[in-house]
């Protein structure tokens, strides 16, 4: 709103000095062509502010015009035909008022007539400026409200599917999880209870992190472990994990939520689907300006096979990453015949 | 009386054996972790009925009920399956959402008792299975070992009285189960019933020629030949769009 009113101050001067232009030139070309038909100082001046009036005031008209309708097509014949018909009919007015100022001046009278071409002439030139700089000026101003208003749809919509990409929760996982505690309340209450705790921290971690977009490596793994130790509880010794980072990466930053995904594929895939006992491993490294964290996980290449494209859940989080950084390359799938591999590079701006 | 609990979870295994302590009656002879174990210990133990989850590694719950011949009473334990739950409404002695209360598991073991006859577990398998329509991997039996065969390596499937033979490029498998069944749960990934004894996997196809009056022969990149009706050329067609 603000951005409106000082634009239009803008404006308004710039239309105030155009006029004032307008009138010095529109006097000094009427001065130079009425000295020659030897007029008095003052018939020179009356005739330049009646001329002067007339024209301002058709500028204003035309600039007020256009603000109410803009012309979408043929715009330039628009602006010819409405400059030629103001022109003349600011002329015909001037040239009344001038006849019934000077009807009894016989020597004004004849110059009247004699230049009424040149008025003409003249006026149509500077009202059809007048026109062109409105029509560009308004169009402009047009472009710029729609650029705004289509930056902020975009923004609107990334953000709607930032939130959605990250809200997924899994009802499996809580249903299942919930299931564990209902099983532990009877035999070990201290251990339900301890994981009641791990599990509301985890889903409360869910929705705190909404309106923050980024978090540091530290608070995100913090996050993670709540969520590795209840898949834990529910697959006891099958699970084991193993998360390396040292002290210079813990303070790095990633988008929030980024990496729960990607270890919940690596969980689907590596425990969910295969028996027997599974390692996870996570690794975030700095390398050069990014922020590098793999998982890797098992998986049986026979039962996961036939999952179809990057498979493996994964097109989220690379959508996600596209969304940020406008780059699909910051995802890294590698497998071998019984490991699967996430790299994540998070760039890092300094 | 026998129960056998399948399921992945030992916390979740622990909840049925704490639920079935009061009944001096029941008799837990096995608990299992997979569907491999659960098919070897429903084999030796016959029990009456199972609490089967769902979702388990490798193969699920209903892929292990396909590999069983005659398959006893089975109680459904689930977190979360949408198009599951209406195909247990069907045909399982119940389908318990986990979690469940005790009120609500003693109700399941009591539908048991008032209609011991067991189930017919072939329709709930088969309404499962279309629910499921992607279904894009077929369990077999091959001897005693346990096949899990990715739908787009099936070359063609052929009518075998009340079976149906699955050919791939590792061999071929029976499975008792209808054409109409595969027809149906297979329509999404490229398969035609090309012949009322023949479903073939159309991006297999090489050659169409012409066979006798109004049929059509195949051949595939294997080097199988197949026929082809006046109603399969129909839909092949439409498939391969020509």
């Amino acid at each position: 709103m603000e951005n409106r009113t000082t634009g239009f101050k803008k404006l308004v001067l710039a239309g105030i000095t155009y006029w004032a232009i307008i009138s010095i030139v529109y006097s000094i070309i009427l001065t130079t062509i009425l000295k020659t038909y030897n007029l008095t100082d003052l018939e020179i001046i009356i005739d330049a502010v009646v001329n002067n009036i007339m024209l301002s005031g058709s500028c204003l008209l035309i600039f007020n015009n256009m603000r109410f309708y803009l012309p979408r097509h043929e715009k330039y014949w628009y602006v010819l035909t409405i400059s030629l018909g103001l022109s003349a009919i600011c002329s015909a007015f001037a040239y009344g008022f001038l006849w019934i100022i000077f009807s009894r001046d016989s020597h004004y009278m004849l110059s009247l007539k004699q230049t009424s071409g040149i008025h003409w002439g003249i006026t149509f030139l500077l009202i059809g400026c007048m026109a062109m700089m409105s029509l560009l000026w308004y169009t402009q101003e047009e472009q710029k409200n729609m650029n705004e208003r289509k930056a902020d749809a975009e923004r609107l919509a990334r953000e709607a599917e930032l939130f959605k990409l990250r809200q997924q929760l899994q009802p499996h996982f809580l249903f299942n999880s919930l299931n564990s505690i209902s099983a532990l309340t009877g035999s070990q209450p201290e251990k339900a209870r301890h994981m009641i705790q791990q599990l509301s921290d985890f889903l409360r971690g869910t929705l705190k992190k909404d309106d923050q977009q980024w978090s540091t490596l530290d608070e995100e793994i913090q996050y993670l472990k709540l969520y590795l130790d209840i898949e834990k509880v529910r697959f006891g010794h099958r699970l084991q994990t193993n998360i390396v980072f040292n002290e210079e990466v813990k303070r790095l930053k990633l988008p929030s939520l980024l990496l729960q995904p990607v270890v919940e594929n690596a969980i689907k895939f590596g425990l969910y689907d295969t028996t027997g006992d599974v390692l996870i491993t996570l690794e975030a490294t700095k390398e050069n300006n990014y922020l590098k964290i793999a998982v890797q996980n098992p998986f049986d290449p026979e039962t996961s096979q036939p999952l179809k494209g990057t498979g493996f859940g994964l097109s989220s989080i690379q959508r996600r990453l596209f969304l940020l950084f406008a780059r699909n390359d910051l995802l890294i799938i590698k497998k071998d015949s019984t490991n699967f591999i996430t790299t994540i590079l998070i760039p890092q701006i300094a | 009386m026998k129960v056998i609990i399948i399921d992945d979870e030992p916390l979740a295994r622990s909840i049925v054996r704490e639920y079935l302590q009061p009944y001096s009656n029941i008799e837990i002879v096995a608990e299992c972790q997979d569907g491999f174990e659960g098919i070897k210990a429903i084999q030796q133990y016959e029990p009456a009925l199972i609490f089967l989850d769902v979702q388990m590694p490798k193969i699920n719950g209903f892929e292990m009920l396909e590999l069983i011949e005659n398959p006893p009473a089975v109680i459904f334990t689930t977190a979360f399956d949408e198009f599951a739950i209406k195909a247990f409404e069907l045909n399982a002695t119940d389908y318990l959402l986990k979690p469940f209360s005790k009120d609500r598991f003693n109700k399941a073991i009591q539908k048991y008792h008032d209609q011991p006859a067991k189930p017919e577990s072939i329709p709930v398998i088969e309404t499962a299975a279309q629910g499921a329509a992607q279904r894009n991997r077929v369990v077999v039996k091959d001897g005693n070992k346990i096949k899990i065969i990715p739908v787009n390596q099936i070359q063609y499937l052929e009518a075998a009285d009340d079976y149906v033979k699955i050919v791939t490029s590792e061999g071929s498998f029976l499975k008792k189960r209808t054409m109409n069944f595969f027809e149906q749960s297979m329509a999404n990934h490229n398969f035609v019933r090309v012949h009322r004894s023949y479903i073939v996997n159309s991006q297999l196809i090489t050659r169409i020629d012409p066979y006798e009056k109004d049929s059509h022969q195949i051949l595939l990149s294997n080097g199988s030949k197949l026929p082809v009706s006046k109603a399969g050329y129909a839909k092949l067609k439409d498939v391969l769009g020509i």
